[in-house]
Formats: structure tokens, sequence, C-alpha cells
């Protein structure tokens, strides 16, 4: 076919890796990450895929193309996050444009959370005593409890702040200063 | 002689004349026509709109535009709609508005689209611009109603607050009352998308009564049925009306009240809300039905009998967005009710499900077709469609514009012949000569891309998934629709040929998306050294693209053509192939 061969010539540009007879290309789509189910289609895509569909399968990610917005409004308030189980809390930093959103359940204690933060927002957090709260840096991490009051992260035993913690803030200089000195 | 001509115009004149000139596309051609044009433009432009927040930096868009009032971001790609783009990865508003707050104090619009906005971001806003009047969060996240308090105090003349499906925290209802007493500029208000207890209904109540220009609102679901009368009553010159649940029990006085309130409304046009649908309480509609243009039942989870009732109250519809309870016999209804119908919607009640729970199929989109020949823009989601249908609703409506169909089942073939569906979407493409912006689905060969690259002369933006069968469909779409702005790709065995092939082409367009398929590292890398106008970004949340081979495939990948170099905010799952970073992570 005409296009073919102008197809051809047109990816016969010198674009390729010199040394290479031709661009790496694979045949294969999958890779092991997606929880696609194996579908093959015939030559001439006559296969009738929807005899052989089992009753029930993996969802694809993002497929059908339903906004999340839509999905989470049509069904009665729940956010799907709660029904898997997690505690997803937002993790804002002073200062960062940055926010995250984290699992308390993956975490088995304050000094794996403290760790996971520092490597998100690739900062410091000081030595924690429970009279002085964070020594050591300009950062304090605090969270908001379910009455609405902030505090100093650490200060309750880890079971009570994971069911207590509604968001994380990292906060920066004398704010987070005041917190230490006047909530403990 | 002809140069004298140029010069004879004092700049005053040509500011005045540029005065007129609204639409980018002509004030970026003006600013070519020579150095002195270009110099008043920049100047006098006033409106900005930044497709890709990435593509230039707020330093670069202020140094040639310094005195913007207007200025409209999009941040994350459209995928990110549907959770391809993973959390964290990117589109912060924060350094724009930073800079914009020194730049621009007389800035009066922010309008966003998928960014994320921090109560910081809200915050600034609200110090920094004296003069704000319009903020529209479209689909945005990151902030609080902290944030909403901050616009809420210090926007002396807002006029248009729009938080459309943005995911907002919730901690107080309050935040409405921080508007002061002495606010009554507002326009428009859309806060659809707070959760239950973000909104004091008095001071919402309080907040409407004192503003008489108000034209379009939209409550949140936690608003009950009978809170409607009183908000309507207080605002008859709505224009544009969102429900909160639509839902109560069945009494009379509640019923008659709220249909006078609406009837009260006479220039109520629009409708949308309808969350938990009480079907007897839709009759207190019918008064103004047949002055509606619009409706949006996309939450309505009302079945076809019900639809049929109050959509054929409703001649003068152009626009309808519904759930697939509608069936086929509910849009053999519209399209016999609503003739100046232009834009369709039918969104699925159960996606996930295997089996189908509605009769909808392709007859009900035929039947559109047939009926409404001002039909221009349409999204479909079905779970059966034929070739035959496609070639008829193409013969139908050659003015459309927007073509989105999506067929639940992937790789779903026609179901009559088994065949691909490329005849089809070959008929679409050839019959709409002003189509621009389409979405596949079902079974497709690489020849339906050659009819998209033949056809496709306007086409400005393609979503194509699990399709084709080598880069030929790729190259196809890559060297022949000429107005391809933005293209976004999963799921197909388009590899590095075509795109290699055809890289000068990616600076001619917004972005390209590409995930699950055969690009490999080493042709990423490639890309990203010979394009420096372009930023290639490979997304891998399991591991770093170089700890494997460079013919192994990248998971996800996006490329946009940029004047700002590489980004400096990345998270640890994104990389850039700018030969000049140096990937540290």
């Amino acid at each position: 076919m005409e296009n073919s061969v102008a197809y051809e010539k047109a990816t016969e540009l010198r674009l390729g890796l010199p040394g290479i007879d031709e661009p790496a290309v694979l045949s294969s789509v999958k890779n092991n990450k997606r929880p696609l189910h194996d579908e093959k289609s015939g030559e001439n895509g006559k296969s009738a895929q929807n005899e052989t569909a089992p009753p029930s399968k993996a969802q694809i990610v993002g497929w059908p193309p339903v906004q999340s917005y839509r999905k989470n409004n049509f069904q009665q308030a729940k956010k799907s996050e709660s029904e898997c189980g997690g505690i997803y809390v937002k993790v804002s930093m002073d200062g960062a444009p940055y926010l995250r959103k984290i699992d308390l359940k993956v975490y088995k204690g304050y000094p794996e959370l403290l760790q996971v933060l520092e490597n998100m927002f690739k900062f410091t957090i000081g030595e924690y005593s429970e009279r002085e709260g964070y020594k050591g840096s300009d950062y304090e991490p605090t969270y908001e409890d379910k009455d609405g009051d902030w505090m100093l992260v650490g200060d309750v035993p880890w079971e009570m702040f994971i069911t207590s913690c509604k968001r994380l803030r990292i906060m920066k200089g004398s704010e987070a200063r005041g917190l230490s000195c006047s909530g403990v | 002689m002809q140069k004298e001509m140029a010069y004879s115009f004092p700049d005053e004149v040509l500011k005045h004349v540029f005065s007129f000139i609204q639409s980018d596309k002509d004030r970026n051609a003006v600013s070519l026509v020579c150095k002195s044009w270009y110099e008043i433009e920049r100047w006098c432009r006033r409106k900005v709109f930044i497709g890709n927040c990435y593509a230039v930096s707020p330093r670069m868009v202020i140094r040639r535009f310094p005195e913007v009032r207007s200025i409209e971001l999009k941040g994350k790609p459209h995928f990110a709609d549907f959770n391809l783009v993973p959390d964290g990865w990117g589109g912060y508003v924060l350094q724009w508005i930073a800079e914009m707050a020194g730049a621009y104090p007389w800035l009066g619009e922010i309008r966003l689209k998928r960014m994320v906005v921090t109560d910081e971001s809200l915050e600034l806003i609200a110090k920094s611009f004296k003069n704000f009047k319009v903020l529209v969060l479209f689909s945005c996240e990151g902030f609080s109603t902290d944030g909403l308090a901050a616009i809420a105090a210090s926007c002396k003349n807002l006029r248009e607050l729009d938080l459309r499906e943005s995911e907002v925290d919730d901690l107080s209802g309050h935040w409405l009352a921080q508007f002061p007493e002495t606010c009554t500029s507002l326009v428009s208000l859309n806060i659809s998308c707070l959760g239950s207890d973000e909104v004091s209904f008095s001071a919402l109540e309080r907040l409407v009564d004192r503003c008489p220009n108000l034209r379009s609102l939209q409550l949140n679901r936690a608003v009950t049925l009978d809170k409607i009368a009183n908000i309507l009553r207080r605002a008859p010159q709505l224009v544009d009306f969102g429900t909160g649940n639509y839902a109560a029990e069945l009494q009379p006085d509640v019923f008659s009240n709220l249909a006078g309130a609406f009837s009260s409304c006479k220039e109520l046009k629009s409708l949308s809300g309808f969350w938990d649908v009480v079907p007897a309480y839709l009759p207190a509609l019918y008064s103004i039905c047949p002055r509606l243009t619009s409706l949006n039942l996309s939450y309505a989870t009302i079945q076809s009998p019900d639809l049929i009732k109050l959509v054929s109250h409703c001649p003068r519809l152009q626009r309808l967005l519904v759930l697939d309870y509608v069936e086929d016999s509910g849009l053999e209804e519209l399209a016999s009710s609503c003739k100046d119908l232009q834009e369709l919607r039918v969104f699925p009640s159960d996606p996930f499900g295997v089996e189908p729970n509605v009769s909808l199929t392709e007859q009900g989109l035929v039947a559109v077709s047939l009926g409404c020949p001002k039909l221009q823009s349409v999204l479909y989601f079905c779970r059966r469609m034929s070739n035959a249908a496609l070639v008829t609703i193409a013969q139908n409506c050659p003015n459309l514009t927007r073509f989105r169909l999506c067929i639940i089942e992937p790789k779903t073939p026609d179901y009559l012949t088994l065949d691909p569906l490329d005849a089809g979407f070959g008929a679409i493409v050839e019959h709409c000569k002003d189509l621009r912006r389409l979405s596949l689905s079902g079974l497709l060969t690489d020849h339906v891309f050659e009819y998209i690259g033949t056809y496709g002369k306007k086409l400005e933006m393609l979503s194509v998934a699990f399709a084709g069968d080598s880069d030929l469909g790729l190259h196809h779409v890559l060297s022949g629709c000429e107005s391809l702005r933005k293209l976004e790709i999963r799921d197909c065995p388009f590899g590095d040929k075509a795109l290699l092939a055809n890289a000068a082409k990616l600076e001619t367009m917004r972005s390209l998306w590409m995930s699950s398929c055969a690009m490999s590292f080493g042709a990423c890398k490639l890309l990203g050294q010979k394009m420096p106008k372009l930023n290639v970004e490979v997304i891998d949340e399991t591991e770093p693209p170089d700890s494997r081979p460079e013919s192994y495939p990248v998971d996800k990948l996006y490329i946009y053509r940029s004047v700002a170099g590489p980004r400096f905010d990345m998270p640890p799952f994104l990389w850039s192939m700018d030969e000049a970073v140096k990937i540290l992570h």
C-alpha cells in the first residue's frame, strides 16, 4: 500500500540510534504491572470477544473513562478510599506548593512516618522530646485532630494518633515553636 | 509609500483598534506583523490563556505582557480525570500567584483547571489583588474551606466564585459568612462540589438576598429540597440554577411552594444538581420547562418513563446531560420533542457491571441523530455499536464538532458483523468536516487511523484506547492531522518508530500522553536529546526507568512543547529526558 511505503521512507530518518539497525520496537504491549486481562484478537479482528469474556474480571485502571469526581458523587457520599480500609490524610508543608496524600495505615509507628515525610518533602525533622517538641530543625510536624485542634505529631500514642488525625501540616519557624511550647 | 502608512498611525490609535481584538489567535497574529505592533500589542493585552502551565514560566509571561488583568491556566493532563496521573504529579499554582502578586496588582480574574491550589495560594490571592472579581477553580484540589474564607472575606467586589468539580477539604461551613455585608456584587456562585457540612445555609440565604445581580447559583448536595423555594424567592432573576438533593417525602404544601417558587423565575434557562431525585417532585418544574435550554440530570437516578415525561415538556432544550437510565425509548422521545438539541451526554449508571443493566444501545443515538439536525456535541457510553449505526449518525449529523463514544468493554467489535469499527469511525471523520474532538472505542485496527489522518483535518483533540495494530496507526495520525493539538493514548501497540519519525510534529501540538504503550526508554531519551523545545517526561511509580534495559517500554509518557525548559518541581516518580537534567533520585 502506498501509505506504508511512504511510512517506511519516513521512518528511515537520521533519528535512529547510531550503531543499531532499527529503533527498538516491542511487540508486547503488556508489562506485568497493569491489571489487564489477557486479550488476543485475530489477524482481521474477527474474534467475538464478548462471548468469551469471563463473568467477573479485574477492573482496568481508569476504564471506562468516568471522571473520579462523577464516580464519587454518583454514589452516596462515601469516598472509595475509606472502603478499602486505608486512612488517607493530606500532608502539606509551609512554603511548599506540594500537597500529598498518605495512608497512615501503612506505617507501623512514628519513626517510619517521620522518615517518609522527610523523604517526601526533602527536609529534616529534629529530635523529638516530650518536653520540648522537635529540636534542631526549623520544621515541626503537626496534625489536626478530630476536634479541630492542632497537635504536635508524637504527643499521643500511635494508635490514638492514626484514628484521630485528620490532616498533617509541617509547620515552619515561629508558628511551629509556639505550638510545641504551649501545647504540650 | 506603503511603509509610511504603517508609521503614520500614532500608538494610541493602534491601541484603540487592538482593544477590539479579543481572541488570542488574532492577538497573536497582530503581534507578528512588525516589531512596533508587537510592542504595542503586548502592552495592551489584558487576557492570557495558558493551556499548559509548564509550557511557559510566570516570569516569561509577565515579561512579555506587563498589564494582564485576566489569566487562565491549565495543569494536569486530561487523563488525570481517570486516575491515570499519579497523585503529586504537579500543576501547582502557588508560584504563579506569588509572581503575579508582585507584577499584576490589578489582576481581576483567575481561572484554573486541573491545578493544585493550596489555602496558601488562596490567601495570597485574597491579600494581593485589590480588584479581584473572578475565581474559577475547575476540577482543582488541595484547598479547604479556610482558603475560601480568605477569599470571601477579602474580595470586596467578587463577582464570580465557581468551584465546579473541585475537591475541597471540609473543615467548616462558616466560610460563607465571611462575605462582608457590603458584598453585593456576586453574579455567579457554584459550590456544588462541597460536601455535607461545608455550607452554612443561613449565611447563603443572606448572601443571595443582598446580591441582586446573581444570575448563576449551584448549590451542593447537602441543601435539601425544602430549602429551594426560599432561595428561589430571594433570587427570581436567576438564569442558571443547580439544586441540592431533590428528594423529600411528598407533601402537597412543599410541592406547591416549590412549584410556585420555580414559576416565579422568569429568566431561568438552565438547571442542574438533582441528586437523589424523587420523581413525584419533577412536575414542580413543568412551568419553567418550556424555557429550559440546558438540563443536567447526570446524577439523577430516575428511570426512563419519568425522564420521558420531563423531557417532553422541554421543546427548547439545547443541552441534555443524563444517565443511561434514559434508555433508547427516552432518547427516541428526546428526538421527537427537542428539535433544537445541540449537545447530548449519556453517562453509564453501572460502568463496572459486566451485563447491561439498562436498555440503551446504539439505537438511541441513531434516533437522536435523525431527529435533531442541530446536534453538534456527543458523549455517549454504551455497550454495543455497529458500523452501520455510525455511518447513519455521520450522514445525519454532518455538523458534529465533538464526538466521544465509549463502548464500555474494550475492543468490542461491530455487534452485527463482528468487524472492527474502522468504517464507522471513518464515516464520522469523513462526513463531519468540522470535527474538532474525537474519542474512539471498540475494536479498531490501523485502518481507522488512516481515515482519521486523511479526513480529520480540523481535528484538535483525539483520545485513543485499546486500538490499533502497529506504529502505522500512530504515524497516520501524526502525519495527517494538521490541526492536532492534544493527543492522548492508552494501551495501544504504538512504539518508537512513529513517534521518532514525527518528532517535529510534536512541537506543533500542546501535548501528547501515552500510557501502557510500547515506547522504549531509549527512544524517550533520544527524543528528549534531539528536541530541546519539548519536555519529554517519563512517569514510573515502581522503579526508575534507567534501572532496566533501554529497550524496555516506559509506563507513562507525557510530551509537551515548552519554552520554560524542564520542570523544577518534579516528583520522585517523574523523570525528565532533557539532556541538561541529571537524573538524581
